[in-house]
Formats: C-alpha cells, sequence, structure tokens
C-alpha cells in the first residue's frame, strides 16, 4: 500500500535530525496556527499564493531563499562545529549522518538559495527596469515558483521522513547507483531536483521572451539596463543547460529504478559519462548564479556613484562572451579523469580565458566609481566588498585551471574555498546588494542602513576568517568532505574557519535584527517619492511599492538612462516636466491558483515515486493533468483597473515628487 | 523579413493606449510585441531546450553505441521496415497536422476536427509500432537492462515515443477545446504551439531515423 514506506523511516534512535525535524514542524504548525488565527489565510491566497504578478512571486522567491539560507547555514556551522571537534576524535556527528548535511549543504545552498534567490531578484526588478507591466507568461510564472518550492520542501521533508543523499551535492555514480546507496536519500536528491528543475527551465524560457520581446517602446537592445542583460544571458543559459541536467538526472534515475545501466559498474556502463554530462550542467550553472549578481553590481555602482556606468557597450559584450565561453569548460572540473594532456590544456586555457571578460567588468566598475560622487550605503559597500573578494576567488579559480596545479588541489579543501569564494563573494554578496538596493521599491520603506553596514562587515571578515584557513589546510594536503582527522597542523587553521564560521552568523542575525527593525520603523522610513536612491533606470520612475501594473502608462525611451534624463530636466525646472497623462483603465492577468495546485500534486508525485507508492503516482499525475486542462478551460484572462484607480494612484505619486522636486528647489 | 507586417493585432495588454510606433525597426525598439507573438515565440524557445534535452540522450547514445557488453547490437537487433513504416506515419502526420493548421486558418471546425483525428490516428500507430518493437526486442533477450548500448537505445527512442504520447494527449484536449470553444484567439494560439510541436518532434525522428537506425543497419566494419 505505501511502498517503501514504514515508520521506520522516522529517525527515533537519532537524537540530531529527529529534534532539528521536530523543531521545524513545530514551528511551521505555529506559523500556520497563527496566521490561521489572525484570519490572514484569505488575504495570503488571494494576494500572494495565487498571484501571476512578477514582484508578488519575485518577493516570494527571495523569501523562499532566506529561509533556505538560514537552513543550508545551520549545516554549514554543524560541519565547522565538527571538524573543529573530530581531531583524533569521533566528533558529535556520525559519518553516515555527516555525509547528509554536506550533500543538504551543498544541494540546498546552489539549488534552494543561490536559485531562488537571484531568480527572485530578476523576476522583481526586470520588468520594472524594462518599463511594462508583467513578464511573458505570468501564470507559468507561478507555476514555476511553487515547483521550486515544492522541490525544496521535498529535500527537508527527507530530515524526517527518511535520509538524504550522501553523495555529495552532486551525485557520482557509481556511489549514488543502488549498489552502494540502497536507501532513499538519492532518490530525494533526484525527484527534488528533477521538479524544481522544470520550474527553473520554465522560468528561463519566461525570461529570454520577456527581454527579447516585452519591452518599452524606443527601448532598443543596446538602451536596456545592464541588469537586464546580465537577466538575458542567464536565462538563455537555463534554456541551454538546464535540459542537459533533466536528461543527466533522468538517466541516473532509470539506472535506480529500473536497472538500466548508463552509469553502473556493469554491462559496460560509463561513470564518467555521467561526470562530463552533470558539468555539461554544472558549469554554466555557475555562470546563470553569478551573471545576475554582476547584473546588480552594475546597477548598484553606477547609482551610488552618480554616474553613469562605465562603457556600457564592454559590459554587454563580456557579460555575452562569458555566457558563450562558460559552455566550453566543464571539463576543468574533472582533469583528474585521464582525458589527455591536449585535451586538459584546451579546457585549461579555455578557463583561464573567462578571467579576460571578468577583469573587463572589474574594470568598469571601478572607472564608473573613478572620479563620480561615491555614497558608501550599504548595497554599495556589498558591491566593494564583492570586488576584493571576487577577483582573490578569480585568481584562485585561474590556478585551479592550471591542470598540473589541479592535479594536485582537485578535491582538496583549497578547491572548497575557491567557489566559496567565488559563490559567496559573489552571488551572496550580489544578491544581499540586490535585496538592500530594490527592498525600498518593493515595500516602499528603506531598511535600517546601520544594522545593514555592520551586517555587511560581519560578513566579510567571516568570510576571510572562514575561509582563508581552507585554503591553507588544502594547500596541506587537507581533502574535502572528512569527518575526522588525525593531523596536528590542520587542527588549529579548522578551528580558525569554526570562529569564521561564527562571525558570519553574527551577519545573519544583524540582517534578521535589520529586518524587525526596519518593520517595526517602517513609518518613519517610507519612501514616498518611489526612487530613494537618486536612482537611473525605469523602475525608479514608479511608485514603491509599485502598483499591480507598473505603469500609468508605458514609458517612451529615448536614450539609455531614460528616467535619469528626465529627472535632470525636471530638477534644473523645480518642477515635474512630463505633462501629466490621459489615463486609460488596464488589463492586468487574473489570479490563478494553477501554480500552487500543480506544486501540491508535484509534491505528491515525487514523494510517492521516491516511496515507490505506485497508485499514488498516478493519481499526482492525473491531477496534474486535470488542473492545467482547467486552467487551459477557463475564459476570462484579465481583470481590469479603471482609469480612475490608475489615475488616483499616479497622481499621488506625481504629487510626492513635485514636493521633492519644490524641497530640494529651497535647499 | 518585414517586421511590421508581423504585427497583426493591436494588442491590449501592453500596449493600450497603441502608443508602440508602427514601424518596428528591428532593434526592438517598437515596444511590446503581439500576444501571437510572445506565445510563439516563447514556445520556440522551449522547443530548442527539448531538442538540447535529446542531444543529450543522443550523445550518450553515441557514447555507449559499442558498449554492448557481449549482448546484441545495433547491426543484429534493428529492421528498417519497421522504422521505414513508423517514419512514414509520422511523416503523413505531419502533413495532416499541417491541413489542420489551414482547417483553422478558415475557422473551419469539421475539417479541423477531422485533420487532427487522422493526425492523431497516425500517431498512435507510430506509438504501437514502437511498442511492438520494444516488446520484440525484449522478448528475444535485448532488454534495456542487458547491456549499457540497450539502455541508451530504449531511452533516447523511448523518450521521444513518451513525447509522441504526450502530445497525443495534448491533441485530444486541443480537438476537445476547438469543439466546446470554437476558434478563440487564445485557443488558436496553443494550437500554434500544438503544431510546432508535432513538427518538431518530426525533425528529432529525423535524427533519430538517420542517426540510430540508419548508421545501426551498417555493418560493423564500416563503423569508425
Amino acid at each position: 500500500m505505501f511502498g517503501k514506506l514504514t515508520w521506520q523511516a522516522i529517525p527515533f534512535d537519532q537524537p540530531i535530525p529527529l529534534a532539528a525535524g521536530a523543531l521545524v514542524v513545530f514551528v511551521i504548525a505555529a506559523i500556520l496556527i497563527w496566521v490561521a488565527a489572525k484570519g490572514y489565510i484569505p488575504y495570503l491566497w488571494r494576494e500572494w499564493i495565487t498571484s501571476v504578478d512578477h514582484k508578488r512571486i519575485g518577493i516570494m522567491y527571495c523569501l523562499l531563499a532566506a529561509v533556505m539560507l538560514l537552513r543550508g547555514f545551520i549545516d554549514a556551522l554543524m560541519m565547522r562545529s565538527q571538524q573543529a571537534l573530530a581531531f583524533h576524535a569521533p566528533g558529535y556527528l556520525p559519518p553516515e549522518h555527516y555525509d547528509q548535511i554536506f550533500s543538504a549543504h551543498g544541494t540546498i545552498m546552489i539549488f534552494f538559495m543561490a536559485m531562488p534567490f537571484v531568480i527572485g531578484l530578476m523576476n522583481f526588478a526586470m520588468p520594472l527596469q524594462l518599463g511594462v507591466r508583467d513578464v511573458a507568461f505570468p501564470t507559468l510564472n507561478s507555476v514555476s515558483f511553487w515547483l521550486t518550492a515544492a522541490g525544496a520542501l521535498l529535500v527537508n521533508i527527507s530530515l524526517v521522513v527518511g535520509e538524504f543523499a550522501r553523495t555529495g551535492w552532486l551525485p557520482y555514480p557509481p556511489l549514488s547507483e543502488l549498489t552502494y546507496s540502497p536507501g532513499v536519500g538519492v532518490d530525494y536528491y533526484l525527484w527534488a531536483i528533477q521538479i524544481s528543475g522544470i520550474g527553473t527551465l520554465m522560468t528561463g524560457i519566461n525570461m529570454v521572451t520577456t527581454v527579447l520581446k516585452i519591452r518599452a517602446p524606443g527601448m532598443s537592445y543596446m538602451r536596456m539596463p545592464i541588469f537586464c542583460w546580465t537577466t538575458l544571458a542567464s536565462n538563455l543559459l537555463i534554456v541551454a543547460a538546464f535540459p542537459i541536467l533533466t536528461a543527466t538526472l533522468a538517466m541516473l534515475l532509470l539506472d535506480r529504478y529500473v536497472g538500466f545501466h548508463f552509469f553502473s559498474n556493469e554491462a559496460a556502463g560509463n561513470a564518467m559519462m555521467f561526470q562530463n554530462l552533470i558539468w555539461a550542467w554544472g558549469h554554466p550553472e555557475v555562470y546563470i548564479l553569478v551573471l545576475p549578481a554582476f547584473g546588480i553590481f552594475s546597477e548598484v555602482v553606477a547609482t551610488f556613484s552618480g554616474k553613469p556606468l562605465f562603457d556600457r557597450r564592454s559590459m554587454i559584450i563580456a557579460t555575452l562572451g562569458i555566457c558563450i565561453l562558460s559552455l566550453c569548460v566543464w571539463l576543468h572540473h574533472f582533469f583528474t579523469m585521464g582525458a589527455g594532456g591536449d585535451v586538459n590544456a584546451v579546457f585549461g586555457i579555455a578557463s583561464m580565458i573567462i578571467a579576460v571578460p571578468t577583469g573587463v567588468k572589474i574594470y568598469n566598475w571601478l572607472f564608473t566609481m573613478y572620479g563620480g560622487r561615491v555614497r558608501f550605503s550599504s548595497a554599495m559597500l556589498w558591491a566593494i566588498g564583492f570586488m576584493v573578494t571576487f577577483v582573490i576567488g578569480g585568481m584562485t579559480g585561474v590556478l585551479l585551471a592550471s591542470p598540473p596545479a589541479d592535479f594536485l588541489l582537485h578535491n582538496s579543501l583549497f578547491l572548497v574555498a575557491h567557489f566559496h569564494n567565488v559563490i559567496i563573494g559573489g552571488v551572496v554578496f550580489g544578491v544581499f546588494a540586490g535585496y538592500t538596493y530594490w527592498f525600498p521599491k518593493a515595500f516602499g520603506f528603506v531598511l535600517d542602513e546601520r544594522l545593514g553596514k555592520a551586517a555587511f562587515w560581519c560578513w566579510l571578515v567571516g568570510f576571510y576568517v572562514a575561509f582563508v584557513p581552507l585554503y591553507v589546510v588544502g594547500l596541506e594536503g587537507m581533502t574535502r568532505r572528512m569527518q575526522h582527522y588525525d593531523r596536528p597542523e590542520w587542527y588549529p587553521w579548522l578551528l580558525v574557519a569554526g570562529v569564521g564560521v561564527l562571525i558570519i552568523l553574527c551577519g545573519i542575525a544583524l540582517q534578521i535584527a535589520q529586518l524587525w527593525v526596519s518593520i517595526r520603523t517602517r513609518a518613519q522610513r517610507r519612501d514616498l517619492t518611489g526612487d530613494p536612491w537618486d536612482g537611473r533606470s525605469l523602475e525608479w520612475s514608479t511608485t514603491s511599492p509599485p502598483p499591480e501594473f507598473n505603469f500609468a502608462v508605458l514609458p517612451n525611451v529615448t536614450n539609455d538612462e531614460p528616467y535619469w534624463s528626465i529627472k535632470q530636466q525636471a530638477r534644473a525646472r523645480g518642477e515635474l516636466v512630463t505633462p501629466e497623462p490621459e489615463y486609460a483603465p488596464i488589463q492586468v492577468p487574473r489570479n490563478s491558483a494553477t501554480g500552487f495546485v500543480t506544486a501540491f500534486f508535484a509534491v505528491l508525485t515525487g514523494f510517492s515515486l521516491i516511496w515507490q507508492i505506485w497508485w499514488l503516482v498516478i493519481l499526482g499525475l492525473v491531477g496534474a493533468y486535470a488542473t492545467f486542462v482547467a486552467f487551459a478551460w477557463r475564459d476570462v484572462h484579465e481583470t481590469e483597473i479603471p482609469a480612475a484607480e490608475v489615475a488616483r494612484i499616479d497622481r499621488a505619486n506625481r504629487a510626492a515628487r513635485a514636493a521633492a522636486l519644490r524641497e530640494e528647489a529651497v535647499q | 523579413m518585414s517586421a511590421p507586417a508581423l504585427r497583426l493585432a493591436h494588442d491590449p495588454v501592453f500596449d493600450p493606449a497603441g502608443i508602440a510606433p508602427p514601424e518596428v525597426t528591428g532593434h526592438g525598439a517598437g515596444g511590446p510585441a503581439p500576444k501571437r507573438i510572445i506565445v510563439g515565440y516563447g514556445f520556440w524557445i522551449f522547443l530548442l531546450s527539448d531538442v538540447i534535452m535529446f542531444s543529450a540522450f543522443f550523445a550518450a547514445y553515441a557514447v555507449l553505441f559499442k558498449n554492448t557488453a557481449g549482448g546484441p547490437s545495433a547491426h543484429e537487433l534493428f529492421d528498417l521496415r519497421n522504422t521505414a513504416t513508423e517514419t512514414a506515419c509520422l511523416l503523413l502526420s505531419t502533413f495532416t497536422c499541417g491541413m489542420a493548421s489551414l482547417a483553422v486558418g478558415h475557422r473551419n471546425q469539421k475539417w479541423t476536427q477531422l485533420a487532427l483525428l487522422v493526425t492523431g490516428l497516425l500517431g498512435l500507430v507510430f506509438i504501437v509500432l514502437e511498442i511492438r518493437e520494444f516488446t520484440g526486442f525484449v522478448s528475444r533477450g535485448a532488454g534495456p537492462t542487458r547491456s549499457a548500448f540497450l539502455s541508451s537505445f530504449f531511452t533516447l527512442v523511448g523518450c521521444h515515443g513518451i513525447h509522441v504520447s504526450a502530445a497525443l494527449l495534448w491533441l485530444g484536449t486541443m480537438m476537445a477545446q476547438f469543439y466546446a470553444k470554437g476558434f478563440r484567439q487564445d485557443i488558436r494560439h496553443r494550437f500554434l504551439c500544438f503544431s510546432l510541436f508535432w513538427h518538431a518532434l518530426d525533425i528529432i525522428w529525423v535524427a533519430i531515423f538517420n542517426l540510430v537506425y540508419l548508421v545501426g543497419v551498417l555493418p560493423p566494419e564500416l563503423l569508425p
């Protein structure tokens, strides 16, 4: 009846996962009861869960990412404390549990923290920057989000029901084959990633179509903000790379479920093919993450330097150069495969070449700051911290791109330090900069700067204290994923790394405090004009938070920085230069529960596939199909916002902006 | 190609006031594209991603082609007569799918339903032939678990078969929608996507026919 699922799946004999799981279940139940008691459920259903508004979906993506950041960070704390304790000792985590923790840490941080965070920010900001009302396929956007959330839920269910993979964040065969991983851990991994991967692929399709086909009149390609360009490049990579992931994991699933021999040791399977295929996705993936972060830094650096970005054209060319090069370097993840000197040389040189367009970008940002009036707000601090940290991470990457060096450093903690250096220094700092920068646009009030800066310094210092020691022990020969060790020269460095992760913990605590304090004091932090940072691109030309329809009339773009140029004219004259437009009713897409219901059936299907409850699989698939047919059958796709409502919102914003202009003129 | 000709419909969602200039420069400065273009364009991107997924299966097949583990090879298994019939069914169905597009263009319910029905029946025959081929292989001890080569063969060809089956489900839904809702704009957009999907599956089949079956029946000494 219930396949492999029995009461033994619940880890009653293991206190740590059981207590953690019980705590999570308790917290979720408490939140749900609180929400229900306060009567918020209809509001949440109407305004958020069924919303197809790109801004709401973007915010929900970021919220999911923030929660998953906490989960993944707890894993990091456990790993660092285990290694700080496990010198000549077993530590407190048994090997099978430690293996699950590092696997879950990588999986969660990449797929359910970094990906949702960048996708959330792209979702929120990109249509606003393009000066349009929504993405190409609003309901599909909602389906994408909920499928990502479904994958995240499955990974977290594995904490309480069954186990997670013990294979690392990429399940290399033959270890991940049924022979060596007979439990459900790898299956949890595979189905969670397959389900959220479909969501990500649909996001890619949606955003590529949006950037290429839906822009404000006059916004030619070369006039698009850099963040839109990096969004385009990143989503092109999603479209090019995620299908390979789906195919590769499907092959592993076939091996595990029905005894195929793609990657097995028997019947002439080829395990190295898995590594080639998975990294043909995996290397573009890191650029899927970091290119949007580059875009965020471009916006932030230009805004807080009070200057247009230095040489946009070279920035765009560098972005697309990285986009293409990233597809040609996957083999550098396994130089030790033994492909031979020629092949390794080609991929080594290709990997080093990526440093060139990346270097171009660094100089673009530096020259933007040069001669500008730089305001060191917290968003700008993240950007500057990024520039320093990312350059160091990039240089260790160039070092690893040299095959002879890589043979020595392969799978060492030097590698772990390198990719944390670029992912924390690049992606995480980037999404935090974006979060600080666009928060007032999303919610209408500014985050507390003092706590934000304190959080930045904790993160920056904590990062170096945590990861420089890992470079050192990596050079001393310590391999990654060690549950215990007996080399005395590593011990002090791992203690230092443990202190570093505690400093990062302070940074996260300060960020939570920042959010809490800012919400409590939001009345004094209101952003009335919609332009709190003296911004340059179109998202700052509408109210904060923007109305459902984003713009009362679509802006007409006549140069690279349409909003900045109009703002400068208004400043010169001390009043608004654009006359009040003629307001017309606006059609917006109707809410739809399709995404939520599809995700419900996806979780059902995924869970029953993991535990091999076949009748429930069929039920889930039929339910998902029925949901799509029900959606396809509906007759009304849009609702109308009356012209009077549009006028009311826009007039209020125009009044606030006019008042701000007069105040500025008085000063 | 002159882009302005593509701007068929005035679009109420993205261009309510009609402020997009009528001339489209080709540099993307003409404002949001009409709905039909957006839907078709998005679906093309999806098809590209689907082709990339197939390319991974093709790559796996190429890598594992000789990994027969002492089991039967392609040369010993494949029967081109069966494949030829399958190919004929799919190519004919592409023709009838094109006829359905014409009928939709003329808003002719009877011919639309008829052409879609014939398309679906041809697709069904294809699936039945494929299942027969697969069960034949399995009964001769050449199932997907026999060797890495056969795993990759069954996955590549089977993945195409699953796509055709899903398309048949879509086709049935499409016929029901035309019947129940008529030739409404959003349903015509959906049909545009369906026909693109159906033709794309044909293109993938042409690749399978050439790279799997035609190469497979070559005598082993002719292969590199």
